[in-house]
């Protein structure tokens, strides 16, 4: 079969990856900068090609509760807004979060707090990796970095998320959303799907007791116990760690960047290098689990990392934990929608840490 | 070979698509292309840009603070992005409109009077194409053919009849631009 290479915008690339993940349903409500996803399905007619179903709901929480319905029936469902859209989502996420249900929810973060800009940014770190609705509770967070990694996780998040009955979040922005790179697509998945349904609620047959699925259990004893099997699934998913290293090998000096932040820091350690600063980047590909592991071990050989996020600084709390205090880690990045250049990092590294 | 490109002008003067053009021919020629556009509000009647990155490498940044080209369609777009262009690159402005034109010493400088040339072709939309066949006169980072391909790729099938035009424009733009000494 020959390769199929198109050039998509990051948006595209998660719409047409989701026809071809086999994906039975996508619900959403238009957001910029992420309404290419739901236009480009319109223009697709995925109930032609595969028979999956595409419904712009009323409002997000429609959406987000239509994706609790169709994933407790063991669907592959996935869904995509940005970040006042995700804020909507919260109680739904939570809601699926603990009934443990699988499903892929799509952030393509923008500047905030509240409505803010349309332009890119990483504040929502806090929210997709700590919890961000209620309760004790852990999305499978991936940040992609290209527009092949947006139609890659994909595939990939629905993989994790039904191996663990867990929610995946793919944490991107406006920036990666909205650029056009050359992508090579996955071939189409059936969408019979080849996971586990021994849970799921599709009607009782005799041989079987009935599949429950709820977030509610008023006996605190039972709800403590579910936690406990949450909290053992949380320990059992830290296997999935997934990084990249970038001129890391002989690097005094780390940059510590996730999603479009770590290709412009791609771009630092070039210029850092050319000036004679031996610069590199740990990029997390997955945000939870993170890579604290990894960051802990390169603490004992370099000097000091730089966090670098289009947030007033959230990751950094992350990689402070993982280096435990062993070398400075400070985090550069502006925000409010606003997109550091690959210059103004080299500026922070050179200032905040090569310096110091 | 990696060439960083901003594209400037007013919305509607075909920017974003000239951006789409190129990162198309230079995909159709097996490079590595990235196209960030300026995206939301600048779409509707204000200035509109896109950066576009053409390379025999992976693309690391898509956003950029110098350029090694800047193709500037509007005063706005001249009075931003002249001081962002490395030293050694490349200007190429219209000079329709212009009323402070660039004058860096350190840069190379073309004009092409593409609004004045479009208005006399068949169809004035064609005013992008000739900005884009001037820049590939200077910088032929992308062959004819390629373009050709990049151009059918790009246009819906509907808008195809248009190609033969379109190629017209871009050689009509190879002829007119000149550099401003």
């Amino acid at each position: 079969m020959k390769k199929d290479i198109l050039l998509l915008k990051g948006n595209e690339a998660i719409a047409e990856a989701a026809i071809r993940a086999g994906a039975d349903a996508y619900f959403g409500y238009p957001i910029t900068p992420q309404s290419e996803v739901l236009e480009y399905l319109m223009l697709e007619k995925p109930e032609e090609r595969t028979g999956m179903v595409v419904l712009q709901a009323e409002s997000e929480l429609a959406a987000i509760n239509m994706v609790f319905g169709a994933a407790s029936a063991g669907r592959k469902v996935i869904t995509s807004s940005s970040s006042p859209g995700v804020s909507l989502y919260q109680e739904g996420i939570s809601y699926i979060a603990g009934a443990e249900l699988p499903c892929v929810i799509v952030n393509i973060v923008r500047g905030g707090p509240g409505l803010g800009t349309i332009q890119p940014s990483q504040a929502d770190y806090f929210q997709s990796t700590k919890g961000g609705g209620h309760g004790d509770y852990h999305l499978l967070v991936l940040a992609p970095a290209s527009v092949q990694e947006m139609a890659d996780f994909v595939k990939l998040g629905f993989e994790l998320a039904f191996k663990y009955r867990n929610p995946v979040m793919i944490l991107s922005d406006g920036l990666i959303g909205q650029i056009m790179e050359k992508v090579e697509l996955f071939e189409q998945v059936d969408r019979a799907t080849e996971f586990d349904q021994s849970w799921v609620t599709t009607g009782k047959t005799p041989d079987r007791e009935r599949n429950i699925i709820t977030s509610l259990n008023l006996q605190s004893v039972m709800q403590e116990k579910h936690n406990f099997k949450l909290q053992a699934k949380y320990k059992k998913m830290q296997s999935e760690v997934r990084f990249e290293e970038i001129e890391c090998e002989d690097a005094e000096y780390l940059m510590v960047a996730y999603g479009s932040s770590a290709r412009v820091c791609q771009k630092t350690v070039q210029l850092a290098r050319d000036k004679g600063i031996k610069a590199g980047l740990l990029r997390p590909i997955t945000l939870y689990p993170y890579p604290s592991g990894k960051l802990n071990e390169m603490a004992d050989r370099v000097k000091g990392m730089l966090s670098v996020e289009m947030s007033a600084g959230q990751m950094v709390e992350d990689v402070r934990l993982a280096v435990n205090g062993k070398i400075p880690v400070e985090h550069y990045g502006r925000f409010g929608g606003m997109v550091h250049s690959p210059r103004e990092v080299l500026e922070a590294l050179e200032e905040k840490i090569v310096k110091k | 070979m990696t060439e960083e490109i901003i594209v400037a002008g007013f919305g509607g003067q075909g920017v974003l698509s000239m951006g789409k053009i190129l990162a198309y021919s230079g995909m159709m020629q097996d490079m590595e292309v990235s196209w960030f556009p300026s995206y939301g509000p600048e779409m509707r009647g204000g200035t509109a840009n896109v950066t576009v990155i053409i390379s025999d490498d992976r693309v690391s940044s898509p956003v950029l603070n110098e350029y090694d080209t800047a193709i500037l369609l509007n005063q706005q777009s001249v009075d931003k992005f002249e001081s962002m262009v490395k030293p050694g690159g490349l200007l190429v402005y219209d000079g329709n409109g212009i009323t402070t034109h660039p004058s860096r010493k350190d840069i190379k400088i073309f004009r092409i009077d593409a609004a004045d040339e479009a208005a006399k072709m068949s169809t004035s939309r064609t005013f992008n194409m000739i900005v884009l066949g001037g820049y590939l006169k200077i910088k032929p980072i992308v062959k004819m053919e390629n373009v050709l391909a990049g151009l059918k790729k790009s246009l819906p099938p509907r808008y195809h009849h248009l190609i033969p035009v379109n190629e017209e424009a871009v050689k009509r733009g190879m002829e007119i631009i000149y550099e401003v000494a």
